[in-house]
């Protein structure tokens, strides 16, 4: 089975000025989190979608749900959790309580706060996360990096081209997802805030999906105002 | 639902945008597209100013196909294999709908088919059988041209059709060469053209000339015309020259100038002269079932296609669009992975 995890989780400390979560923001003329939503409904490969909110948003989202996408059993409103990690076992949890968890199953999981993702992104996730078991979604990065350990000079500046910008959705294989997770100690679950670099640490392949520079996260308020600049544009 | 959409914002210069799209009729995803002399225009910038201003930005390309995503209907299932219809009519009208006022066109009145995801009305759609070559059905629209001007002059022609003259050796040319063959199966085919080298692969016609080179004696019955631009005008005159009278002359090539033609002929032979432009929907399903009858055509239709190239990028839509531009021959099809 194909599942899709939205991972809505975040209370947006980082947004600023307001107290409503950013995913729960207008972009447009509907939330951000039901942009994002519709695009995996569409989706006919998918077989069910799992949204992970703060425990005080579940009704909201469902509310949202009925009113701008309609009643659709395949999507579920679920707790989120603490960290991003919390949020992505909850999903798997949930999957294997309702359906069980075979050796093809996978998980494509993304933020919420990407409205943006394409279908073709979405679709070239499932491809390589069922040929390879891992995928990130990712574009080159353009600006130059730089390394400081201290914060106040340069460690070093690393070959750009090889070096490139994490976007969503990451999928997985939910079999090899879940035994990483188990096989994780406290102190390496601490540290570790990405899927992938779950992966990367226990030495396994993560397939690299083109992203889009459109693909880009709401995450600060002038996010939000620029894609609704950007929406707002969309007939002119 | 958000879409995004490649659009030219100004000649040769592809960005990304977003829209919206409702989802209230079908969603299909492009997966096979092709390169028209018509996109070419504008990417070049060799249409006037005002109308370059007025119509970008705009996404390019009116031929291709995709898969279903989504239908509201659900009449198709998603993954299905469509031909989209790039003519779009927004009220009834007393003539037909690819020459009504009322219609708008996609990559000229609105956006063409570069982008994420294209909604259409479940009208604008034509499933295709899974065995068709996705590179041929990418141009299936320009056949519907040809096969729109064909059954437009089968319903005219009054005088005998025992020889029909196709001028222009082009894709164009080849297409209405080769659907003319299959049509009007008791004609003889004759292919006029300025290229030895294009005629050439001309092999199913039953005769070919250069233009330049015809015999004396040779008549025709009626004319079509696929050669455009200024040289229509020196094909309109052979054609007005060699035709019996009473013939037809059906034109098919978009001029950018206005082409003089001897009206002096055209009344004193009592001719008909027909323009051709677009395609409606029964022109899609004729060539569709035409296609299937005679899967035959497809090794044909191959042998048009010059370019193949991959889009993963603006850039590789640029470079397609600079490599078709130099193609003397044949099309271009963009494998969309966009």
């Amino acid at each position: 089975m194909i599942f899709a995890a939205i991972l809505a989780g975040g209370i947006g400390s980082r947004m600023g000025g307001t107290d409503t979560p950013k995913q729960f923001l207008d972009l447009g003329n509907k939330p951000v989190i039901i942009h994002t939503i519709e695009k995996f409904v569409i989706n006919n490969k998918i077989d069910k979608i799992i949204v992970l909110t703060p425990q005080n948003f579940i009704n909201h989202t469902n509310h949202l749900i009925n009113e701008y996408i309609g009643e659709n059993e395949n999507i579920v409103v679920i707790e989120g959790g603490e960290t991003r990690n919390d949020t992505l076992i909850n999903s798997i949890n949930y999957i294997d309580e309702h359906f069980g968890i075979d050796d093809d199953s996978i998980i494509i999981t993304h933020d919420s706060v990407r409205p943006f993702v394409t279908h073709r992104i979405i679709e070239d996730n499932i491809e390589a996360a069922k040929r390879y078991g891992a995928c990130d979604t990712v574009v080159p990065a353009t600006d130059t990096i730089v390394e400081s350990i201290n914060a106040r000079t340069i460690e070093s500046i690393p070959v750009r081209d090889y070096y490139y910008q994490g976007q969503t959705p990451q999928s997985f294989n939910i079999k090899k997802l879940f035994n990483l997770i188990s096989s994780l100690t406290e102190e390496e679950s601490n540290i570790l805030t990405d899927a992938c670099k779950i992966f990367t640490l226990k030495d396994e392949d993560v397939y690299l999906v083109e992203g889009e520079v459109t693909n880009i996260k709401i995450t600060y308020p002038y996010d939000l105002k620029l894609a609704n600049t950007i929406l707002e544009d969309r007939n002119d | 639902m958000i879409n995004i959409v490649y659009r030219l914002k100004s000649p040769k210069f592809f960005e990304e945008s977003i829209d919206e799209i409702e989802l209230d009729g079908v969603v299909v995803r492009p997966t096979h597209l092709s390169i028209c002399q018509a996109d070419q225009r504008y990417y070049q910038g060799s249409r006037p100013a005002e109308i370059l201003d007025k119509k970008l930005p705009m996404a390019l390309i009116h031929e291709g196909i995709g898969e279903v995503v989504f239908d509201s209907e659900n009449n198709l299932k998603s993954g299905d294999k469509v031909v989209m219809i790039p003519n779009t009519p927004f009220g009834d009208d007393v003539c037909r709908a690819n020459y009504s006022y009322k219609s708008k066109f996609r990559g000229s009145g609105f956006d063409g088919f570069t982008s994420d995801l294209i909604k259409l009305e479940s009208d604008r759609v034509v499933k295709l059988p899974d065995d068709f070559n996705n590179n041929v059905s990418a141009f299936i629209e320009l056949i519907t041209v040809a096969y729109q001007g064909i059954s437009r002059f089968n319903e005219m022609a009054i005088t005998p059709k025992d020889r029909l003259g196709v001028w222009g050796d082009g894709n164009l040319g080849y297409i209405t060469a080769l659907l003319l063959k299959e049509m009007c199966p008791e004609s003889k085919v004759i292919v006029f053209g300025k290229h030895q080298e294009n005629l050439n692969l001309f092999s199913f016609a039953d005769e070919t000339y250069r233009i330049h080179d015809v015999p004396k004696d040779l008549v025709i019955d009626h004319g079509f015309e696929c050669v455009g631009s200024s040289a229509s005008q020196s094909a309109i005159e052979q054609i007005i020259d060699l035709i019996n009278p009473q013939g037809t002359i059906n034109l098919f090539g978009v001029s950018e100038y206005p082409i003089p033609i001897n009206t002096r002929m055209v009344l004193e032979k009592g001719l008909t002269v027909q323009g051709n432009s677009r395609s409606e929907r029964e022109d899609f399903v004729g060539v569709v079932k035409l296609l299937t009858e005679n899967p035959q055509l497809f090794e044909y239709l191959e042998k048009l296609i010059s370019n193949v190239c991959e889009i993963n990028s603006l850039n590789d839509l640029k470079e397609a669009f600079d490599k078709d531009s130099i193609s003397k021959f044949g099309k271009t099809v963009l494998i969309w992975n966009k």
